[in-house]
């Protein structure tokens, strides 16, 4: 066995992640943010590890 | 395999092989753009970038520490050092001239942080990898790395899930560095910490490699574009906690009783798709990034997969759980902590450096004991 079997075992379980995930909930392109954050107007509001919960 | 014998032993259908790498990128990175948002298919190619940056010229946090530890190799550090350093110029100015739009790595010093931090440096030298690592290592098709991302990816889950209960065992208000002087600062810790490694280096092993140059260049860019398009600066545990936090609810489990998942943020982003969340994306990206180097270089998907005792395996998935929780408890890895902590002004960034290299010595003689060593 190679390589190959690992990598290739790697990137079909993002996918079924990213299958499932879109099976439950799919996102929505009309509410997405502006392109850029910076010079948006937009608070800064993702998940980040260091930050406590809001 | 060298550079120069990779070069020499052409495959057949190498050319359409990489044409497909290419088109499926960039049709991943379309498809994402056009179903969740610009900003969100950015994010992924970013995210593809770091990947792309880390295996492709094969630089590392585990690694580098690794060689100052045992070999007084001090390389690797010293390009850590200066990304962060390149990083700082531009996001601690930018911190200050946009607070509300842009947010740093900023998170409190505490007693869990410390030993989270510690833990953190210790395990990631037993699989040597850290977050950024595990990812690319998996991508790659390294098989411990692979087998620790998901119990990874579980400890992060269950690390923000007793998040508040650490803390609580006592921390400082956040401690950041802000505007020029902040910046002087940092920039001179930076350079007193590199100088400190430089002089402990073996003589005729300080000088940085034009590999690691464009390594610390490629990543700064990248880490700056992160915050400029995101918000927020480049990280990882988060994602993967979240991955798990999503695959527990959709098993029937009730989070309510965690402050830190049942907090409305944590619940907002448990009800939306991973292709909105940051941290997620960029991890979907350095993944498949690593994945494209490994199936574009020639022979790098075939190598033989190595023979491994059981008492490994077992190390590898305790690890990757101790990886994860202790990750969330630091608030943050080698990423989100050290490289964006210190990058974006944070005083936790610099306790957990110290911490996690303390570790790192205990690491590096786990990872021998539990038979990682020497058969990779």
């Amino acid at each position: 066995m190679t390589r190959r079997l690992t990598a290739s075992l790697t990137m079909v379980g993002i996918f079924v992640l990213i299958g499932l995930d879109l099976a439950g909930d799919p996102p929505n392109p009309y509410r997405a943010p502006p392109f850029i954050a910076l010079g948006s107007g937009v608070a800064a509001s993702g998940g980040f590890c260091g930050a406590l919960p809001d | 395999m060298t550079l120069a014998s990779e070069q020499q032993t052409a495959r057949p259908g190498a050319g359409l092989t990489r044409a497909g790498l290419i088109g499926a990128t960039l049709i991943f990175v379309a498809l994402v753009a056009l179903f969740a948002g610009a900003r969100f298919g950015l994010m992924l190619l970013i995210g593809l970038g770091f990947g792309i940056a880390l295996e492709g010229l094969r630089f590392g946090f585990a690694g580098p520490w690794r060689a100052m530890i045992l070999r007084r190799e001090p390389a690797g550090i010293l390009a850590q050092l200066l990304a962060i350093a390149l990083v700082a110029c531009v996001a601690i100015p930018l911190l200050a001239a946009y607070p509300g739009e842009l947010g740093g790595a900023q998170a409190p010093i505490g007693w869990a942080m410390i030993g989270g931090a510690f833990v953190f440096g210790a395990a990631m030298q037993v699989v040597l990898g850290c977050g950024s690592g595990t990812l690319i290592n998996a991508g790659s098709g390294n098989p411990v790395g692979l087998l620790a991302l998901p119990f990874f990816a579980i400890g992060s889950f269950a690390g923000a899930y007793h998040l508040i209960w650490w803390t609580d065992l006592g921390a400082l208000p956040i401690l950041t560095l802000r505007g020029t002087a902040g910046l002087v600062v940092t920039l001179v810790g930076l350079a007193l910490l590199a100088g400190l490694f430089w002089a402990l280096g073996k003589p005729g092993s300080r000088g940085i490699p034009a590999r690691y140059l464009v390594a610390a260049l490629a990543l700064a860019a990248l880490a700056i574009a992160n915050l400029v398009v995101a918000g927020q600066p480049w990280g990882v545990v988060y994602g993967l906690g979240l991955w798990a936090a999503k695959g527990a609810v959709s098993l029937g489990a009730d989070l309510s009783g965690s402050p830190f998942w049942s907090a409305a943020g944590s619940v907002e982003r448990l009800n939306t798709s991973l292709l909105t969340d940051y941290t997620s994306l960029t991890n979907f990206g350095m993944i498949a990034g690593a994945f494209c180097v490994a199936a574009w270089r020639r022979g790098g998907l075939d190598k033989a997969l190595p023979s491994y005792p059981m008492r490994a395996w077992v190390a590898t998935i305790l690890a990757g759980l101790v990886l994860g929780y202790s990750s969330r408890i630091a608030f943050g890895c080698n990423v989100g902590a050290f490289f964006s902590g210190i990058g974006t002004g944070s005083l936790h960034g610099w306790v957990w450096f110290v911490a996690a290299f303390a570790g790192a010595f205990v690491g590096i003689r786990i990872r021998s004991v539990v038979g990682l060593e020497a058969r990779t």
